[in-house]
This record gives structure tokens, C-alpha cells and sequence, in this order.
């Protein structure tokens, strides 16, 4: 595997009023690789991965895509997919055009009737049956709308996609074999990816490196493999859901 | 001392509202010239824009000619009234009509389309953002002024002088019908009293001020959705603001109109 950095952060701030969210993160992700970022809720994991796409902008700090700030947005985003924490579907539409939005765009538009079979394959992998196709979001439950937008996230087989708490929501049963999927996707597409979770289970099966967000800097960064030997109080106190330690628990 | 302090507080705040106001002109002026220079570049969404004529559009009309039905039928029996007040009964076809088409047609279906249409459009769209699809459509290389707010600006600047001359239409037929059976006009004389004093300017003035009022609904829909706060709160408010904001501007920029298009 090659170690060029796909995505490198320096010093990226973010503050909303007074909620200073992000102090400086310091982030490199290698081309290919899968990177997880673990944090308590409303550490900002969510602003991060908006603040690397441009969606939020960033007080201070670098965010370099290939070694080189981003000049060309829409460029990278025609490579890129992203499924977002609420799933994010949009509910005038039905699933598979959700699914296929991408790919009824532009010069290269599929038909309607290659879309719908497209978006039904692209379903089956995130385990929903045909028929969900030709529903509404609305109609679907929080654990099937987040697999929907699983799907729409890797219809267009993208080469940098991140996920947003994909597993969140879901039954043991539905996690793992999402889980796998994810996993499949970076090494069979060979995308760089980065996770959101707060699932060991998800961490262990789908990163290749963890990143821990704390106090809006990144708090320890390493090997999956090497996250049980961390000595650090504030990753095992997370990795084992504790309640006391050096992580208060009214944040 | 006391007095002093309640003095400058109270101009501190008038200094802060005055400032948060001339930012959001500023910022819908920004919003405006983006979403106008958007309209200009491909890509295009033809689909789009017919899906909201016919949602602002088609789906308006009941409401219009409802409105300029019973207003054309009220303006029959107010000008019968004034003009029997110096002999003037006669003038009720003509006034009519130039009331409806010059004036009341336009304010009218404006106030109403921005009542119904702009809180759509507030309302859709705002949620669209609380609810990260206008973050999820950018990362779907989807540009969101070009897939939502061009569409739904040019298909009600487009609907509006449409609306009103069909609403124009059914208000003068509500002035006819009062005129007829309450009144007792004859009919081919109120038509044809209608049709002589009717000037093609007269027509042609209301459907410019429809298309502007259709513009300025649009855009202070889709402006407020996408300033829209966060919750549902924020969407509440989103909506308020553009029907306030909407129907102020439409009164206001009548009476500029009216100024240029008819100058004294
Ligand atoms: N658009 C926004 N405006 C104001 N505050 C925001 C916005 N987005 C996120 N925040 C705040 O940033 C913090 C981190 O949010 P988020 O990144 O969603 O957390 P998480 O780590 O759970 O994903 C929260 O306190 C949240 O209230
Ligand atoms: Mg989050």
C-alpha cells in the first residue's frame, strides 16, 4: 500500500460564537486506508469532515487534499461520497432516484429504467430488499434511511468517501454486515475513507488507523491494533465505555 | 446616572437592530445577484422548473380567483355606491376594470401567492437545510442555488403575470356579475363599457408588477429557507419571515412601480 497522504490536516480551528469546537487538529490520512475517528458526542467529528469538504469553513488552519489545497471543489467532489449522520435523503424523491442522484446528473445521465436497476443492486448491498426502491424516505424507518443513504453514498463507487456514524441505529446483525461492506469498499475500490463511530465493534472491523477526538484536537492517533495498548486514560476509557476517568461525563 | 444608563442602552440597541438589518439587506442583495447570475449557467434544471410552475402556478389559482372573484364583486357595489353620489353609476364597468387590472389584481394575488408559496418555499427549503440534503446535494456535485432557488424564482416570476391576468379576468367577472344581477346593468352594455375604456397600458402595467411580486416572493422564500436556523424553531421562523418580509416589499415596491409606470 502506498503512504502518500490523501488528506493531511495542520492546526484546523473552527469556533461557533463562543463554542470553540475544533483547536487545532492535526490529521493525515494515506491514500487507501481507512481512518476511524472515535470522540464523545459533540466533539465536533461532524464539523471536521464539513470542514474538510468546504461545507464549513474553518477559521484557521490547512486542509490539503493530495498535498495541495483544494483549487478545484468540484473536481474532487465528482469522486467523492458522504453519508451523513441524519441520512440526509432527499424526501421529495423517491429511493432509487435518492440512491441514483448522482448519476442522473450531467452529460453522462443513465436512463430512468438503468438508474432504478442500478439504485436496486446498490440496495441489495446494504441489505433492502427491491421494493424499497420505490418508496419514499419518509416511509422508511431511521435504520433503513441510513442504510439508503449508504447506498447513494457508494452508488457512484467514489475514491474518497466518508461516513458518518453508519452504524448508529442499526440491529448487531445489520452493523456487521455493514461493517463489511465498508470494509470491502476500501480495499476492493482501494477508496481512502474516514469513519465516524462510536461502535468498537465497527472501529475494530472497519480502520486500518483510530483517531481520537477530545477537547477539539486529536488526543491519540495510531494502528487499530495498537489501540488496546495505547496508555492513554483517555482512549481506554472510551474503548471501555467507562464511566469514571479523565473524560467528564456532562460535556 | 440611572437615566443615563437606560439612554445609552436603549441606542446601543437601536444601533445593533439597525446594523443586523442593513447585514441582511446586504446579504439578500448577494443573494439575489448569485441566484440571477446562476440562471445564466448550465447546468439547467428543466424538470425542476416545470415541477414548481405547476406547483406555484396551477396550484395558486383557486386561491386567486376566489380572492379577485368576491373583491371584483365588492368594488362593483362600492364604486355604484360612491358614484350614485354625484350621478355616476355609469362609471362602475370601467373603474372595475381598471381597479382589478391596475391595482388590486396584482397586490392582491401577490399577497396571496406569498401567504401560500413563499411559507412552501421557506418551509421546504429550510427544512432541506436543518436537515443537511442542501449539505448532501453540494457533496452530490448538485449546486443548490442552480437545483432549488433558480427554478422556484423563474417559474413564479414566470406564474405570476399568468395568474393575474386569469385572476384579472375572473375579478372583472365578478364586477359583472354583481353589476348584472344586483345592480341591474345590462349585460352587453357593461361589456362593452368594460372593453372601450380599457387601455392595452393598463393591462400590460399589472403583469409587470405580477412578475416582480412573483420575483420577490421567491426569492425572500428560498433567501429565508436557506438562512433558516437550526430546528424546527428555525424553520418556524424562516417562514414568518418570508411572508412578513414578502408581503411588505410587495406593498412597497407597488407604490415605486405605480410611480414609474404611471408618472403624473
Ligand atoms: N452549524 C452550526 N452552528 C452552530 N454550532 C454548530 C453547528 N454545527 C455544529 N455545531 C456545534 O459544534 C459542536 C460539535 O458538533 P458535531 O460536530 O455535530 O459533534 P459530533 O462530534 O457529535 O459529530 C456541537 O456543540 C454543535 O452544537
Ligand atoms: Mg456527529
Amino acid at each position: 500500500m502506498s503512504t502518500d497522504p490523501k488528506i493531511t490536516l495542520k492546526g484546523v480551528q473552527k469556533s461557533f460564537g463562543s463554542n470553540h469546537v475544533l483547536r487545532g487538529v492535526d490529521l493525515r490520512v494515506d491514500k487507501g486506508s481507512s481512518l476511524v475517528v472515535i470522540g464523545g458526542s459533540g466533539t465536533g467529528k461532524s464539523v471536521l469532515l464539513k470542514c474538510i469538504l468546504g461545507i464549513v469553513q474553518p477559521d484557521a488552519g490547512e486542509i490539503l487534499i493530495d498535498g495541495a489545497t483544494l483549487k478545484n471543489r468540484e473536481e474532487f467532489l465528482s469522486h467523492f461520497g458522504m453519508l451523513f449522520q441524519g441520512g440526509a435523503l432527499f424526501d421529495s424523491l423517491p429511493v432509487w432516484h435518492n440512491v441514483a442522484f448522482r448519476l442522473r446528473q450531467g452529460k453522462a445521465k443513465l436512463s430512468k429504467a438503468d438508474a432504478q436497476e442500478l439504485a436496486i443492486e446498490k440496495l441489495r448491498r446494504v441489505g433492502l430488499k427491491p421494493e424499497t426502491a420505490f418508496q419514499f424516505p419518509a416511509e422508511l424507518s431511521g435504520g433503513m434511511q441510513k442504510r439508503v443513504g449508504l447506498a447513494r453514498a457508494i452508488a457512484s463507487e467514489p475514491s474518497v468517501i466518508f461516513f458518518d456514524e453508519p452504524t448508529t441505529g442499526l440491529d448487531p446483525i445489520m452493523a456487521g454486515v455493514i461493517n463489511e461492506l465498508i470494509r470491502e469498499i476500501v480495499v476492493d475500490l482501494g477508496a481512502t475513507a474516514i469513519t465516524i463511530t462510536h461502535d468498537m465493534s465497527s472501529v475494530r472491523a472497519i480502520a486500518d488507523n483510530v483517531a481520537m477526538l477530545h477537547a477539539g484536537k486529536v488526543r491519540w492517533h495510531g494502528k487499530v491494533g495498537e489501540i488496546d495498548a495505547s496508555g492513554d486514560a483517555y482512549v481506554d476509557q472510551f474503548i471501555n465505555g467507562r464511566a469514571d476517568g479523565p473524560i467528564e461525563s456532562v460535556r | 446616572m440611572l437615566a443615563i444608563n437606560y439612554i445609552s442602552e436603549a441606542l446601543a440597541s437601536i444601533g445593533r437592530s439597525t446594523m443586523a438589518l442593513f447585514s441582511a439587506i446586504g446579504r439578500l442583495c448577494i443573494f439575489a445577484a448569485s441566484a440571477i447570475s446562476h440562471m445564466f449557467r448550465a447546468p439547467f434544471y428543466p424538470r425542476e422548473l416545470a415541477a414548481q410552475l405547476l406547483k406555484i402556478g396551477y396550484f395558486s389559482l383557486p386561491v386567486v380567483g376566489l380572492t379577485t372573484l368576491f373583491t371584483g364583486g365588492a368594488l362593483a357595489l362600492q364604486i355604484y355606491a360612491g358614484g350614485a353620489r354625484f350621478n355616476a353609476e355609469s362609471v362602475v364597468p370601467s373603474i372595475v376594470a381598471i381597479g382589478m387590472v391596475r391595482e388590486l389584481g396584482p397586490v392582491l394575488a401577490g399577497l396571496m401567492v406569498a401567504g401560500r408559496v413563499g411559507a412552501s418555499i421557506a418551509a421546504e427549503i429550510g427544512t432541506m437545510k436543518v436537515t443537511e440534503q442542501i449539505d448532501a446535494l453540494t457533496t452530490l456535485s448538485t449546486h443548490p442555488m442552480k437545483y432549488l432557488v433558480v427554478p422556484r424564482i423563474l417559474a413564479a416570476t414566470i406564474a405570476m403575470p399568468l395568474l393575474v391576468l386569469i385572476g384579472n379576468i375572473i375579478g372583472v367577472l365578478g364586477g359583472f356579475l354583481v353589476g348584472v344581477y344586483r345592480l341591474d346593468f345590462n349585460a352587453a352594455a357593461y361589456i362593452n363599457n368594460t372593453v372601450d375604456f380599457l387601455e392595452v397600458g393598463d393591462v400590460t402595467s399589472g403583469l409587470i408588477k405580477a412578475a416582480v411580486f412573483g420575483f420577490i416572493v421567491a426569492l425572500m422564500g428560498t433567501f429565508s429557507g436557506f438562512h433558516s436556523g437550526r430546528g424546527a424553531q428555525g424553520v418556524g421562523q424562516a417562514t414568518t419571515n418570508a411572508v412578513v418580509a414578502a408581503s411588505v416589499m410587495i406593498l412597497a415596491s407597488n407604490y415605486i412601480l405605480t410611480e414609474l409606470l404611471f408618472p403624473s
